[in-house]
């Protein structure tokens, strides 16, 4: 009973690996989904009249003055009380995630904006481009390509975020592990193993970064 | 000998203010088709702001500004369209530096005029055979030296076959060397009959190519006049033979 047992985590595996692929999708929808959605808001705020710009603002602001679990939660519980009927507990946690991202990648894609010179504007200005046209390919392009770094390292906090979704039941990685953990009460094994996996494709991620970074310089 | 036809730019006491700041003081000018006129001046006086209004780059708030036809200032004033009419270079060249030299070109032509690949790439090669950088089509701005970058900044603005073309410092971010290269493009540009105002401080190219000097101080236009008078002794103005004496003896 309390040696090591790895034959538990190999008969779970498959149950295990549902959870992975729910991790995985919760984080790659995340990204793909809540990107373009930041790349918008940021566009929006930075080029729209008012009252765009504070709204947007507020927004942006709002997702990163609460914790990620607070928005998983009013999600689960209300977005059902809204649309009267049960959702399903990925979807309300999918949604969740992706416009709290799109509020995190808006300020770090508004960042990337800035720091392209304000001449590059100017210049498709002057040649007849309109502000959309000339966000679209010049100032994009150049801030998206600076950005990539730090896009990649927020995937990485958001694929560990992920596991938040556990409070409301959906089975992720983390979930998966600890219904396991608990129906064979191997406990320290499938923590172990799960704190392994994170940690892996983690550092395997900020490698990605490293390089990235040595090669801007 | 000009005045028969109307202006293709006409300033009427235009006045800029940032805030509570006056950057350009009731300044009123004309400027008639093909024409090339040098504006020089201390700086912060008030010359790339003024050449910025002519696109509608920057706003003023008194005043009015007519550029082939175009009331700038208005709210209804199709900026777009007026843009594609006039280029403009800029002191720092301001290419897009993920594209290479030949995508430079073609952006805005394939953009806003719509004009095929096929067309554009033709058309921007042909200008850059003409600033004589023929062979640096598939280069990137980085692997181009500040004289060749600013080539084909100008290739860049003449793409769009603009009537009017700006040119805000074009050599004052240059390497010594690399002046002439671009000067001498400015040069080929005014035979051409293209209108062109040039906020420069290269007094040998106002003397060689210019119709006309505007000379400004503190947001005031101080001197419009033949180029030949204003680097006539006895009648230029006091202020300007001050400026002009610092900057030819530097």
């Amino acid at each position: 009973m309390l040696g090591f047992d790895l034959e538990v985590i190999v008969a779970s595996l498959p149950f295990l690996m549902e959870g992975m692929k729910v991790t995985i999708l919760l984080t790659v929808l995340g990204v793909m989904v809540g990107l373009p959605l930041g790349v918008l808001l940021a566009v929006a705020r930075m080029t729209l009249p008012a009252p765009v710009p504070q709204i947007v603002f507020s927004y942006v602001n709002l997702c990163r003055s609460v914790p990620l679990l607070l928005v998983v939660f009013w999600f689960y519980f209300m977005v059902p009380m809204l649309i009267g009927r049960p959702v399903g507990g990925y979807y309300s946690v999918q949604i969740a995630i992706i416009l709290f991202e799109a509020a995190i990648f808006s300020e770090i894609v508004r960042a990337g904006i800035q720091s392209v010179g304000k001449g590059q504007l100017q210049a498709a200005h002057a040649s007849g481009l309109s502000t959309w046209q000339a966000y679209r390919h010049v100032i994009l392009p150049q801030s998206l390509r600076r950005m990539v770094p730090i896009l990649i390292t927020q995937t990485i906090i958001l694929f560990q975020d992920t596991s938040l979704v556990y409070v409301v039941g959906v089975r992720d990685f983390l979930t998966t592990a600890t219904i396991v953990a608990e129906r064979e009460s191997r406990v320290v094994e499938l923590y172990v193993f799960v704190a392994v996996v994170y940690f892996l494709i983690c550092v395997a991620g900020s490698r990605v970064v490293e390089r990235l970074g040595n090669k801007a310089s | 000998m000009i005045a028969k036809t109307e202006p293709i730019i006409e300033f009427d006491n235009v006045c800029k203010f940032y805030g509570s700041t006056q950057v350009l003081r009731d300044c009123s000018t004309k400027i008639y088709p093909g024409q090339v006129v040098v504006v020089c001046g201390p700086s912060g006086s008030g010359k790339s702001t003024l050449i910025k209004c002519i696109n509608g780059l920057e706003p003023y708030q008194r005043g009015k500004l007519r550029a082939d036809g175009i009331e700038v200032g208005a709210k209804s004033a199709n900026l777009i369209a007026l843009r594609t009419r006039i280029g403009m270079v800029f002191q720092g060249f301001e290419l897009y530096p993920h594209m290479s030299a030949l995508e430079n070109i073609t952006l805005a032509p394939r953009k806003v005029l719509n004009l095929p690949k096929h067309a554009a790439e033709q058309r921007a090669a042909e200008l850059l055979e003409r600033v004589g950088l023929g062979d640096h089509m598939t280069k990137y701005p980085a692997q181009l030296s500040g004289g060749q970058q600013q080539r084909v900044a100008i290739a860049r603005a003449l793409a769009m076959e603009p009537k009017i073309m700006l040119f805000d410092e074009p050599t004052s971010a240059l390497d010594p060397e690399m002046v002439r290269e671009v000067l001498d493009v400015m040069v080929s540009l005014s035979r051409d009959g293209i209108t062109m105002v040039v906020v420069t401080h290269e007094m040998g190219f106002a003397r060689r190519v210019a119709d006309r000097v505007i000379f400004m101080d503190d947001g005031t236009i101080m001197e419009d006049c033949p180029t030949e008078v204003f680097f006539d002794d006895d009648k230029c103005g006091d202020r300007a033979k001050i400026f002009l004496s610092k900057i030819l003896h530097n």
